[in-house]
């Protein structure tokens, strides 16, 4: 019996640790969020894509790793502590995974074996099935899609596009079609960005196995819930980090701040809340591949309890740098909105509790 | 990741089933006068505690791995099996072993620092549950700072005598024997100046007088000692190592006292009791709110049941740096079982204030019992801000308050 990473996996995520603190550097993080460096972004994740970051999940036969997702989520958890400004989620985590349940064999053997060439990049924009929002949806007939579906994940630089109506049918559409428009939606965490796409007869491919279940979406809902876990678990654990270091710095009524039992007491607080998530996260990623029964129950409850702890946290380690903590120029804020946007993607934690407590009925 | 514990345990788990299986319904003759161990069941067979205790020593379901002279099973320490050991007793409510300060602390203490003489002298019967132990350690004036303790040992001829005054001090009634944290060297340093010594409690010049608690269960006493003389013998270390014995016991009382799996046992009965109960016609898990409190808590005693595996698996492989790890549990195991049986109070509204013989009480009124027991627990043992500066000073190594002049 042996709970924890295995060499490999603290290898790899040590790798692009490694990686995101030389080159994802706070300067460099600060140009790409106000776009006075365009490059920037894409030579990052070049490099990580040099680390095979697309093809941990895609298997063997279609020239991937062939990894399991625990693998998926300690990159994650390394992405959220280094604020990587660059995708992953939808394009290596939920594509394959959907690509994987949903795919005939010919579409498997199309799309997976092209993400691990990194020909085909994937966004995922799955919203509607998981908490439409207003008058958003998509709808499907005639093999083309009409209407709007928002909050889309890793869009920008896109080759493709996995949409899923409120049936939870997933659909291959292109992004250089002419009948498609891509708008790109602004967001507090300027690291990672939604778009709206909007379909006007907009042709498309239902990955067949999407037809008549939902479990092919939920399987990549609960992925892409896990790596939301796991980033805000990296991200978490920085700002901790952060907030010890400067509480043993900063000096006030001629002590570190440190030594109050005030300021003492919420990086305790801090460290109990965020020990048991490495837990919950590896327990939720391995169930995942090898525990289907408990698996959705637990990537609900991975997302809904890591985000809850890192809400606090985020609040708590900027509090803890005082007037610093709230200036643009520490940067702590890039760590704070990575947390709080997380926690909305593919569902905040009412929605997801509110699933997980269906898996139990 | 691996959480298969290979094919010999599997084997290992049916044998304990099926001891399970024969003792079925099993209750005990010596009813409730031993407050240590569980009522037992009905319509199974009948013994005493101390009979049963020997049954599963002999079986090497409790005491594995206390060497045979000691009274113990003499096998090697397993820590799977000891797990398996805790599932299928607790899914089949098989009794357990009895717990208690005796054979939770003090029997690892003379396991690891104890003379031959005491551990023929004590382990056996205290294993056997014929040898009740309470522990001598918080006083009226040293409670979080339990090294400012001043009850008095003085070394007069081959005795030890002595004074003063313990409080909180679990099961003292039904104990005969304490251990018990004296100041023996006056002019040490606070921590330098306490020993460990072993008080038989019939010893003339020792009162016990029961504390009441909030739970309205006399959990507690204050015990006073006057002229009490003991053995000089009867100390485990050298004078004035006292405090680095007890701490070796105080970190083993820290990781038992709320484990997350009963936590969970916990949740799903409050998940039960939320399908049967009803408010304005609809049962309690069809309203929101309380449904989802329920939710939160069960993913927090997720995370700490994930938690809880990554701690045994560190066990088992040894170099897993779990130092945090374990610094949290007594924090947050406590607190989050006290937030829990609050909750299932809130859902029950009204009926949740109903207490000991009250009609419309549900599950025995153990909701309301354990939400202020756990009150207890959570101050006890070091209180919740007294975990937060270990974590803060130990684990996140945040620098120390300032010392006062003459503390």
């Amino acid at each position: 019996m042996y709970f924890g990473l295995s060499e490999e996996q603290s290898f790899f995520q040590d790798n692009v640790k490694k990686y995101l603190e030389e080159h994802a550097t706070i300067d460099n993080i600060k140009h790409i969020t106000s776009g006075d460096k365009k490059n920037l972004s894409a030579e990052i994740h070049q490099g990580l894509l040099n680390l095979g970051i697309n093809g941990l999940l895609i298997p063997e036969e279609f020239g991937g790793l062939g990894l399991d997702l625990l693998f998926a989520a300690v990159v994650s958890e390394a992405l959220g502590g280094g604020v990587g400004p660059t995708p992953f989620i939808a394009p290596y985590v939920m594509a394959p995974t959907a690509i994987l349940h949903a795919g005939s064999k010919t579409q498997q053997e199309n799309y997976l074996s092209r993400i691990a060439t990194n020909e085909c990049r994937f966004g995922v924009g799955f919203s509607e099935f998981i908490g439409k929002r207003n008058d958003a949806g998509i709808t499907f007939s005639d093999n083309a899609l009409n209407g709007r579906a928002m909050f889309v994940l890793d869009a920008n630089d896109a080759t493709h596009l996995l949409l899923a109506d409120e049936k939870g049918q997933i659909f291959v559409v292109d992004t250089k079609s002419a009948d498609i428009e891509i708008v790109k939606l602004t967001t507090v965490d300027k690291t990672r960005q939604y778009t709206e796409v909007i379909c006007k007869n907009l042709e498309a491919e239902l990955l067949e196995h999407s037809f008549d279940s939902i479990n092919p979406i939920n399987k990549a809902i609960d992925a892409g819930r896990i790596m939301l876990a796991a980033d805000s678990l990296g991200a978490s654990q920085i700002m901790i980090d952060k907030a010890v270091d400067y509480a043993k710095e900063r000096k006030q009524f001629g002590r570190a701040i440190g030594s109050f039992q005030a300021v003492k007491h919420m990086c305790a607080e801090m460290a109990a809340d965020l020990e048991p998530c490495y837990a919950l996260v590896w327990h939720a990623a391995h169930c995942h591949d090898y525990s289907p029964d408990e698996a959705r129950l637990m990537a609900c409850h991975a997302k809904a309890h890591v985000s809850e702890m890192s809400k606090g946290i985020a609040k708590k380690a900027t509090e803890v740098h005082g007037g610093m903590g709230f200036t643009d120029l520490l940067g702590l804020h890039y760590w704070f909105k990575r947390i709080g946007l997380n926690r909305q993607i593919l569902g905040s934690p009412e929605l997801v509790r509110e699933e997980a407590y269906k898996t139990q009925v | 990741m691996d959480l298969e514990y290979g094919p010999e345990y599997q084997d290992f788990t049916k044998e304990v089933q099926s001891f399970c299986k024969k003792y079925k319904g099993l209750s005990f003759i010596d009813g409730s006068n031993n407050p240590l161990g569980s009522l037992g069941g009905s319509g199974g067979p009948k013994m005493s505690r101390s009979e049963w205790q020997k049954i599963l020593i002999e079986n090497g379901y409790f005491a594995r791995s206390v060497p045979k002279e000691y009274g113990g099973y003499g096998g090697e320490a397993d820590i799977l099996r000891s797990r398996i050991i805790a599932a299928e007793f607790s899914k089949s409510k098989t009794p357990g072993a009895m717990g208690g300060q005796g054979i939770d602390m003090l029997v690892p203490t003379l396991l690891e620092m104890g003379t031959e003489e005491q551990k023929q002298a004590y382990i056996k019967p205290t294993l056997h549950g014929e040898m009740i132990w309470c522990q001598g350690y918080s006083e009226p004036n040293a409670g979080s700072d339990l090294a400012s303790l001043q009850t008095k040992g003085e070394l007069v001829g081959d005795e030890w005598v002595i004074n003063g005054q313990k409080i909180w001090t679990s099961t003292a009634q039904y104990s005969q024997m304490c251990f018990c944290l004296v100041r023996t060297e006056p002019d040490a340093s606070k921590h330098a100046g306490i020993s460990y010594l072993l008080i038989p409690m019939d010893t003339p010049g020792i009162e016990v007088r029961p504390l009441v608690d909030m739970t309205l269960k006399a959990g507690f006493n204050e015990v006073f000692f006057t002229d009490v003389k003991i053995p000089a013998t009867n100390i485990v270390g050298k004078r004035g190592e006292g405090w680095a014995v007890a701490n070796a016991t105080l970190g083993h009382e820290r990781g038992s006292l709320a484990p997350p799996d009963a936590t969970m046992n916990r949740v799903n009965m409050l998940m039960h009791l939320m399908k049967e109960e009803t408010l304005d016609g609809k049962p309690l898990i069809e309203h929101p709110i309380y449904r989802d409190r329920l939710m939160q808590i069960q993913g927090k005693v997720l995370a700490q049941q994930s938690h809880a595996l990554r701690l045994l698996s560190a066990k088992l492989n040894p170099g897993t740096d779990v130092k945090m790890g374990k610094m949290i549990q007594k924090l947050t195991g406590t607190e989050l079982r006290h937030e829990l049986e609050g909750l299932a109070i809130d859902v029950m509204g009204e009926i949740g204030t109903l207490y000991e013989d009250s009609p419309h009480l549900k599950n025995d009124g153990t909701w309301q019992f354990i939400y202020m027991y756990f009150l207890g627990l959570i101050i006890g043992g070091g209180t919740s801000q007294i975990q937060k500066n270990i974590i803060a000073e130990r684990g996140l190594g945040m620098p120390k308050e300032p010392k006062v002049e003459g503390a």
